[in-house]
């Protein structure tokens, strides 16, 4: 890729809006619809049934399980149309009996030809454990990157590699509030990943950064994150794109267990490779960075 | 940093082949038993069981407690204290009342360091019980770590009766663990219905013999109990003989009467006392009582002696099965609850390991043509290094026997996307060095060291997630944290040895050429 010299910096302010209107909407959804938490974190059971009879409907399993009084019953196919993904809320204790006692109801109603692929229970006690620590593990790995970051950096570089990892995490969030997709242990891994990948992606920018800083003394940092982003461009779109195709490899060939983990893997590499240069670097102009930012630092 | 010293050249060498071989020896035989490794499949791609049980130890305190106080009553009588209205309240503290200037001396007895009843840990500076005297009342408050004792030791009881009932339903390799202090983790690997395992751990297994006495009506001494078809009967508190004393238990077609039973024998004790009280009682019934349900109560027709028995009851062959391992087994200290439930059959485990392969396969296919559109022969290095990275990383699991998951599959494919970068980083970096460097060995040279603090950095970071995943994670994604990690680990070497080592050969070689990137 030749050097490129794309006015990035012209359009910090348009991109802030649009960034700070994304979170806005995000924390509105995330406050007011919330999060469509999986049995890992609400508690209940989920199923994954496999019938071998074409003429089961979802409307017979549904009539089926709704009668056995397990709270809200959720049936959904999931992936082709002989799977279907069963999900209900049972707030008692799990009995030992409780899954022979359920595929005996359903034989009743649809006979023989299906089986429980996989199933899930969850008590209450444990989803909000695994709940608790699923905001620790996200919580502490934002922390341990500020820490990491500091060290590495001066102050103000790190409360914009801060930001945007706030608004990755946010957004992504949000955008799973939006369409209502379900909240498990492994979008916890994907988001704590999309973390550490747009962390990486700021860290290139900023290394980049701070050499130009040394390198030019005549340049305000306006220009000079402008260069540093064209600097790394084509690195960031060549990782960007490498990691995107081993993604889409996951979400398209993957199967339907990983198909929630890539997509908010691919959304938040998309969302920190943007985050990266329009909010990382923005800040450092409005914290007014210049070369002495670093010299001081250097004589310490 | 293009100068390899022979001996750096030969250990990467060996490492790397060392390494790769590892990886190999997954997918093809190799006839030697030292090398003999394999990664571990996960429940979810071999399909299995995993179970969280919790032990409620609210009995065990309560029962604990209890005995205390008896133990109390009795040494406070030898020492010639008085007391009076001792009493259990919030089932784990003891009250009692003394005269006042009993004072000292109750805090001599329970407050000493080589207290008798009131057992002392220095480890811990604590007793087992606190106590305060507050004019005559005297409160015992069980101390946490008293709980935390009572609690460990019903770990301890429990996690052997699980494994034996394990171990006595046969399933392959089952890993048991204690998590935490009241909880046993079960994987049972290859399972595809845990059902009766889960009827098994349910079941506390508490058996004895008890009278069933003539009353009618529960009084002192007696309690009503249930059979299993729900009718009641009245039977004595005293207990004659319980699961303790077995020593073997096994299901038996009675061909009399063409039933099915469980016999059992007794050890020495047992055989004395239930001798004793068969012979005593000819003619009365014995209720045989399991979990606090009367299973069956016959009427004993004449002494029994010899130390063994059976059990008749409405059984079939599978439940008189189950019922004697489950008195073989013996008894749990305390109700087991099931917290977590995870089961996945063996051919959605089967389906998971085909799409994890065929989208490892096709990721993989993706970067490597986009390297080699994208940087030609240099490409090439980078997919050669790429293919030596997922050598090294499935080794390294391979070695340490890491447990490979569905998410941890997902970690490798992204592991092959994101481990370019650095080479990547590499590349941009010399492209830019040689525009202002003629030389380029130099302009190689000072790529690959201006770029290192960057390339470190962006790692360390990702690393840091994968650490805090590993540490907070359970399950399948501790599996994507752990070769999220390695992946990571491998990645730096393979770009720093396999990926340079192959540069600087070729660079040398041909440092003439015009264009080099």
């Amino acid at each position: 890729m030749e050097k490129k010299n794309i006015p990035f910096n012209l359009f910090y302010k348009q991109f802030n809006f649009v960034s700070l209107l994304l979170i806005a909407l995000s924390l509105v959804f995330l406050v007011f619809k919330g999060l469509n938490y999986g049995v890992d974190f609400k508690g209940g059971t989920l199923i994954e049934l496999r019938t071998t009879d074409k003429t089961i409907s979802i409307s017979d399993l549904r009539k089926s399980f709704t009668k056995m009084e397990l709270g809200d019953v959720s049936v959904k196919n999931f992936g082709n149309e002989n799977d279907f993904i069963i999900k209900f809320e049972k707030k008692e204790q799990l009995e030992e009996n409780f899954i022979v006692n359920l595929k005996n109801e359903l034989k009743k109603d649809i006979g023989d030809s299906f089986n429980f692929r996989r199933v899930e229970s969850v008590g209450p006690k444990v989803s909000s454990e695994l709940l608790k620590s699923g905001i620790l593990a996200i919580a502490l790995s934002l922390g341990a990157m500020l820490i990491y970051i500091w060290i590495r950096f001066e102050w103000q570089f790190s409360l914009g590699a801060i930001a945007a990892i706030f608004h990755d995490v946010v957004i992504t969030l949000g955008f799973f509030s939006v369409l209502n997709l379900e909240i498990n242990l492994s979008i916890v891994a994907a988001v704590l990943t999309i973390v550490g990948y747009s962390m990486n992606d700021t860290v290139v920018i900023f290394d980049r950064v701070r050499e130009n800083l040394k390198k030019y003394s005549d340049i305000k940092i306006f220009d000079l994150t402008n260069i540093s982003i064209n600097e790394t461009l084509s690195r960031t779109i060549i990782t960007s794109a490498t990691t995107l195709l081993a993604l889409l490899s996951i979400f398209i060939f993957g199967g339907e267990i990983l198909k929630g983990f890539s997509f908010a893997m691919i959304l938040g590499v998309i969302i920190g490779t943007y985050s990266s240069i329009y909010i990382a670097n923005p800040i450092l102009v409005m914290l007014n960075v210049t070369q002495k930012t670093i010299i001081k630092e250097d004589t310490d | 940093m293009l100068y390899f010293s022979k001996l750096k050249i030969v250990s990467v060498i060996i490492f790397t082949l060392l390494l790769s071989y590892f990886a190999l020896s997954n997918f093809f035989s190799f006839d030697d038993n030292f090398f003999k490794r394999n990664i571990n499949l996960g429940l979810d791609l071999q399909g299995g069981s995993y179970l969280l049980l919790e032990i409620d130890n609210e009995p065990v305190v309560i029962q604990q407690v209890q005995n205390k106080l008896i133990d109390i009553k009795k040494y406070l009588k030898n020492k010639n204290v008085q007391f009076k209205n001792i009493q259990i309240v919030d089932n784990k503290n003891i009250k009692f009342q003394i005269n006042e200037n009993d004072a000292s001396n109750i805090e001599e007895i329970f407050n000493n360091k080589d207290s008798e009843i009131n057992p002392y840990f220095p480890k811990f500076k604590t007793h087992q019980f606190n106590l305060t005297i507050d004019s005559n009342n005297v409160q015992l408050k069980l101390s946490d770590y008293g709980l935390v004792l009572i609690k460990s030791s019903s770990q301890e009881q429990a996690i052997e009766i699980v494994r034996r009932r394990v171990d006595e339903v046969g399933t392959n390799e089952p890993n048991i663990l204690k998590r935490g202090s009241d909880r046993i983790l079960v994987e049972l690997p290859g399972l595809n219905n845990p059902d009766r395992i889960k009827s098994l751990l349910g079941k506390t297994a508490n058996l004895t013999f008890k009278f069933v006495t003539n009353n009618s009506e529960e009084s002192f001494g007696t309690e009503k109990l249930l059979f299993e078809d729900g009718t009641e009967a009245i039977v004595s508190k005293r207990i004659v003989l319980s699961g303790e004393n077995l020593i073997d238990a096994k299901p038996r077609m009675d061909t009399q009467n063409n039933q099915t039973v469980v016999s059992f024998n007794l050890d020495r004790v047992g055989t004395k006392k239930f001798a004793k009280a068969t012979s005593n009682n000819v003619g009365k019934k014995l209720a045989i009582i399991l979990d606090n349900k009367i299973i069956s109560a016959p009427t004993i027709q004449e002494p029994i002696v010899g130390g063994s028995g059976q059990i008749t009851g409405d059984f079939t062959f599978q439940s008189a099965t189950d019922m004697a391992l489950l008195l073989r087994s013996g008894a749990l200290p305390a109700p087991l609850n099931i917290i977590e439930e995870r089961t996945v059959g063996p051919d959605l485990g089967q389906d998971s390991i085909n799409s994890g392969l065929i989208s490892l396969v096709i990721g993989f296919c993706l970067v490597i043509l986009f390297m080699l559109v994208k940087y030609k022969f240099f490409g090439l290095i980078a997919n050669i290094t790429l293919i030596f990275n997922l050598f090294l990383l499935i080794g390294i699991l391979t070695l340490f026997e890491a447990t490979l998951t569905l998410p941890g599959i997902a970690g490798i494919i992204l592991t092959v996307g994101m481990a370019v970068d650095a080479n990547v980083l590499i590349y941009e970096r010399i492209k830019e060095e040689k525009k202002n460097e003629q030389n380029q060995l130099l302009a190689f040279d000072s790529g690959y060291t201006k770029s290192r603090t960057t390339i470190l950095d962006a790692n360390i970071t990702t690393l840091i997630a994968a650490v805090i995943l590993f540490i907070l994670g359970s399950g399948p994604v501790k599996g994507f944290s752990v070769t999220l990690g390695v992946g990571i680990l491998t990645t730096l070497f393979s770009v720093y040895f396999i990926a340079r080592l192959i540069t600087a050969i070729y660079v040398s070689k041909n440092k003439n050429k015009e264009k080099l990137l």
